[in-house]
């Protein structure tokens, strides 16, 4: 934001003709019509796609949005763009990917493009994830689509040479996503299942417990359940640690231009409202609330 | 893209002379537009409504889309006037393009005394929301009536020296009447228009779709019932009017024109497309070079209705 503002100053300073558009200007977030190359089912409920963009659009961090214009699937024409984080940019191949669950209008009509498709994506947006070079081993605690946010957590630890436990919760086995990349980057995962009768808050609780005992939890980084949430922030408080969580709200403009996603947070003891888009998504563990 | 033309694209607008037409609409525009385009290159910028009391805006959900449209309820959160003062009018302090700030309030005095204390060196015009509701007239908005409109405006007039624009609704059945009554009250120009009343629900559980049941209907969908009161209050008023209602892009923002708008606000379509307001501009400048009209204020009001010599004799006796 600093930067924004300051680069406008200058430009002011300098007695920039104001009808002429400024030669200096560039937009730091951009609708950017990316080509896709690949989007495919991973499991029965999740595909990825991966898109060719631009070199704004590829530096997104892990944490950040997207805010992707779907394409209409038959009689359903979104009219809002739909937020969706990144799962994975590359800014030498210029590619970004999104990991999605087809659940309305706007993923039913993502889910037929092809490659060669256009899709319009506007970003990146969004305050992403932060990680402190004193912290060596982090643990990222997920489920059902946060899963998809943390992924891009597991590279960016291993090129800030933390270590990583990721621990991945879904209804059945086989609708985990994301274990083999967090895999791919050296992290122990640990997944958890309804199914299998260990993704109960008491049951994480005592993986967790675990972890710290070990040494092997400087900070949490969470996404996609309220209830693992709290336990994270009760074992943070009980035990210091840091934390950074990714909140979920429905959107529209993903510039904080209508706070029409606001949440309550718990700022130095008083409760106010922060929009996700642009106050978030990721904000302290410590200041959200259910 | 930029045309290099000399097409003159200010335009005179309730007491203040623009470097181009296209402003944003209330509510939709916020320093996060910074990433996207350069606020020297708008004709104005137009705050969120503020309010003198602390408000923290309505109940979730506030927005709901429907085809080309969105519905929204937000509520007007507002921090109050000294967080404008001392954080709001200082970010845009640097950009050159005009500040007009848009203000609300439950009663004519607070208008009054909202306005008296905005007027301020910075603040180029003020922009007086007043559809939303009259606590002293059983929360029926300001400018559904005439007489409402009137004595709101009155007061408002009485309080500011600055360019003094007012947001009309068309939820009533007399925006003719309200917009005379505005300028009878010493408006500089009247704002054409805020949202359309209405309402969504969910089919799955019954409820309303909005937290606050009904909202401001907006977006496409819109335009050409906007357009039409545009028309009409452009008829009825000598003082400026500036549209507002559905525009998407440049093609939208002529009809406005025509129609007879001197200015127009981007609203919901910034949603979307983020640099909106920028294609629109650049499309207006671009059409009036193909059409060779050297002045853009040449459009304003140029709609042509006059009776055709000739019948249309096709329209008549269509050829089946």
């Amino acid at each position: 934001m600093s930067s924004v503002s300051a680069a406008n100053t200058d430009a002011h300073a300098q007695g920039r003709s104001a009808a002429a558009p400024a030669a200096e200007f560039k937009p730091s977030v951009v609708a950017d019509l990316t080509t896709v190359i690949a989007n495919e089912p991973v499991n029965a409920e999740y595909r990825h796609l991966v898109a060719s963009c631009s070199i704004e659009a590829a530096q997104a961090k892990p944490g950040q949005f997207f805010q992707l214009l779907c394409p209409h699937s038959g009689s359903e024409q979104p009219y809002l763009r739909r937020p969706m984080s990144v799962y994975g940019a590359d800014p030498e191949k210029r590619q970004v990917s999104f990991l999605y669950k087809i659940a309305g209008a706007g993923t039913h009509g993502l889910a037929l493009l092809g490659p060669g498709d256009t899709l319009d994506v506007m970003g990146p947006l969004g305050v992403g994830f932060r990680l402190d070079p004193a912290w060596r081993h982090i643990v990222a605690v997920g489920r059902g689509a946060g899963l998809a946010t943390l992924a891009p957590l597991a590279q960016a630890a291993k090129q800030a040479d933390m270590k990583v436990t990721a621990v991945l919760s879904a209804r059945r086995p086989n609708l985990v996503v994301s274990d083999a990349l967090f895999r791919s980057y050296g992290a122990d995962v640990v997944v958890v299942t309804d199914s299998e009768s260990t993704s109960g808050p008491a049951n994480v609780e005592r993986i967790l417990r675990q972890l710290i005992a070990d040494g092997r939890c400087d900070a949490f980084f969470t996404c996609g359940s309220s209830r693992l949430m709290q336990v994270q922030q009760k074992l943070a408080r009980e035990f210091s640690l840091a934390g950074q969580v990714a909140m979920e709200q429905q959107m529209a403009c993903g510039l904080g231009l209508c706070y029409c996603c606001v949440r309550d947070f718990n700022i130095g003891g008083e409760i106010v409202h922060r929009r996700v888009c642009w106050d978030g998504p990721v904000f302290d563990l410590m200041e959200a609330l259910p | 893209m930029k045309v290099e033309t000399s097409v003159d694209l200010a335009v005179r607008v309730g007491g203040l002379t623009l470097r181009n037409p296209v402003m944003p609409a209330s509510g939709t525009f916020a320093d996060g537009l910074e990433k996207v385009m350069d606020f020297n290159r708008l004709g104005a910028i137009v705050t969120k409504t503020i309010t003198r009391e602390l408000r923290d805006g309505n109940p979730l959900p506030r927005v709901v889309e429907r085809p080309g449209s969105l519905i929204n309820a937000i509520g007007i959160p507002s921090k109050g006037v000294p967080d404008f003062i001392n954080k709001t009018m200082p970010h845009y302090a640097p950009y050159d393009t005009p500040l007009v700030v848009s203000i609300s309030a439950p009663t004519a005095d607070g208008f009054a005394s909202l306005a008296r204390e905005l007027t301020l060196p910075g603040i180029a015009a003020i922009e007086a929301n007043i559809s939303c509701p009259n606590i002293e007239e059983d929360g029926k908005a300001f400018a559904m009536r005439a007489e409402t409109t009137e004595k709101v405006t009155r007061e408002l007039r009485a309080a500011t020296k600055l360019p003094l624009w007012v947001k009309l609704t068309p939820n009533t059945g007399e925006m003719p009447e309200v917009a005379k009554a505005a300028e009878a009250a010493g408006a500089d120009a009247v704002v054409v228009s805020n949202t359309i009343l209405s309402m969504a629900i969910d089919l799955k559980t019954f409820k309303p779709c909005l937290g606050n049941i009904m909202g401001g209907l907006s977006g496409p969908a819109i335009k050409p019932i906007v357009l039409r009161h545009v028309f009409q209050c452009a008829r009825a008023v000598k003082i400026p009017v500036i549209g507002c209602g559905g525009i998407s892009n440049a093609d939208d923002a002529i009809e406005y024109m025509l129609a007879g708008a001197s200015a127009i606000q981007v609203g919901t379509a910034t949603f979307v497309q983020p640099a909106a307001m920028i294609s629109v501009l650049e499309g207006l400048e671009r059409f009036c070079v193909v059409r060779e009209i050297p002045r853009i204020a040449d459009l304003i009001g140029a709609v042509d209705i006059e009776e055709s010599d000739e019948p249309d004799v096709a329209w008549l006796n269509p050829v089946t």
